[in-house]
């Protein structure tokens, strides 16, 4: 936990914060309403004797009870789908419409690119993309288990991505969930911070600004950028946003969210940020009992 | 005629008339076989293309796209065609399958948990078509379809893909 230190200033209660990181989480899963409604997967669930609750944010995000999640008939049906609570926020966010044209450009395994078809009754075109093709037959075998049909799979790099193999040149809505150090998944993933260094920090914030950037340039004018991390770090978060600001056409809009949360920073080891910065949203551990993210809404302006 | 390239997607031609790929298949027989063999009514498919990668392999895609198209996959991958008896995909029957009127063999708990498991089983009350059947069984109050499986001489053989199969 002591590379956690480095954010005492910035959050409120650290204490709570900190003990929240140490406690494991439970097993969420997002029903996937391509198979089945929210009604019927709840029905499915209490059959088979399965304690569940739902969020109250999202009525689709439930915290399951049971060791085993992956073995259950909603599962198995792809009514359900192992999710973790925060990392359900970004597609909420961008908001995508049936019939729109929108890009995962970090796809990989495919929670967030189902759940963007989800989104849009699984109509339009969801272009799913990973440079990992390892973890791109991940996706295929996700998304063909959720029937999204609605998916593109692309394998390539995100930075220089090219939309010529489609007839479109530009998408309606974009969705960046980088590549980030995953200080947030530290419930999930105890290990999380082994190689933590801010060396790493400074080497993958580096990819995250071309990302983001390819993302607005790609994204057509009044189009929606959503940008996530699932990581505390100021560097690959606050600070690539305001890098996008600087060098692209796009501003920092607000969005609801029923969750607790706190407003991004505006300043950070001596650097300054823009003030719409405090429009975008991190959400610690202790807030919610999740994982910790970040989560910055962006409209593009030209 | 040309060569089919496995390496790349193309839309499957309207009709066979219309077939420019040696041994493709066209849109109007995928939609016949899926009416034919299991009911499905064609006007499922409206807002989806169908196309082929890999020989014999079909996918389904609700989305935009150009042909040809080298990506790594587009929608979901359907039927198996280019051999004697076309097979639907599991995760297939499981999207579509629940709009399927014939074909289609209900199995109790225990039968169903055996058929996830990929277990090959007796049943003799079958007395439909034999070959390529769609396993379902109630859950949540309606039939759900769980995955397709071949049925010859009163066995019931799970098609479920070993990555699919759970024990549950």
């Amino acid at each position: 936990m002591e590379p956690l230190e480095r954010y005492r200033p910035i959050v409120d209660d650290f204490d709570a914060f900190l003990e929240a990181c140490e406690r494991p989480l439970g097993n969420a899963a997002r029903v996937n309403t391509i198979k089945a409604s929210v009604e019927r997967t709840l029905e499915a669930l209490e059959e088979e004797g399965l304690a569940y609750e739902q969020a109250d944010w999202n009525p689709r995000v439930l915290d399951l009870e049971t060791g085993s999640p992956g073995s259950t008939w909603t599962s198995f049906h792809g009514f359900t789908h192992g999710q973790e609570e925060v990392s359900a926020v970004p597609p909420v966010v961008l908001d995508p419409q049936p019939g729109e044209r929108v890009w995962d450009s970090c796809a990989a395994p495919g929670g967030k690119a189902t759940q963007l078809a989800a989104l849009m009754d699984d109509e339009g075109t969801v272009v799913a993309n990973d440079n990992n093709l390892g973890r791109i037959s991940a996706l295929r075998f996700n998304a063909e288990r959720l029937g999204a049909t609605s998916l593109a799979v692309t394998n390539a790099d995100a930075r220089n991505y090219s939309l010529n193999r489609f007839d479109f040149d530009e998408f309606d809505r974009a969705l960046v969930d980088a590549p980030c150090t995953c200080e947030g998944t530290i419930r999930k993933n105890p290990d999380a911070l082994d190689n933590w260094s801010e060396g790493a920090i400074a080497s993958v914030a580096g990819v995250q600004k071309g990302i983001l950037r390819r993302a607005i340039q790609a994204t057509r004018e009044g189009g929606t950028v959503v940008y996530s991390t699932c990581t505390f770090a100021p560097e690959e978060n606050e600070a690539v946003v305001q890098h996008a600001l600087e060098e692209e056409d796009c501003r920092v809009v607000d969005f609801d969210l029923d969750l607790e949360y706190s407003p991004g920073l505006t300043e950070w080891d001596g650097e300054e940020f823009d003030s719409s910065l405090e429009r975008t949203a991190r959400i610690y551990p202790h807030q919610n009992d999740t994982g910790g993210f970040f989560v910055t809404k962006l409209e593009v302006t030209a | 005629m040309s060569e089919n390239d496995g390496q790349r997607f193309d839309r499957l031609p309207a009709t066979p008339a219309e077939r420019t790929v040696e041994g493709r298949v066209s849109r109007e027989e995928v939609v016949d076989y899926f009416e034919d063999r299991f009911g499905i009514p064609p006007e499922t498919f409206a807002d989806y293309t169908f196309w082929e990668k890999g020989a014999g392999k079909i996918w389904i895609y609700a989305g935009e796209a150009p042909t040809p198209l080298e990506i790594e996959a587009i929608g979901m991958t359907c039927l198996r065609t280019r051999q004697e008896h076309w097979k639907p995909t599991t995760d297939f029957v499981q999207r579509f399958g629940g709009r399927a009127t014939d074909c289609v063999i209900e199995l109790d708990r225990e039968e169903a948990r055996a058929f996830a498991t990929g277990e090959d089983q007796e049943i003799e009350r079958w007395e439909g078509d034999w070959g390529y059947l769609i396993g379902a069984h109630t859950i949540a109050d309606d039939l759900e379809p769980i995955g397709i499986g071949l049925y010859v001489h009163g066995e019931l053989r799970s098609m479920v893909p070993k990555g699919r199969q759970r024990e549950l």
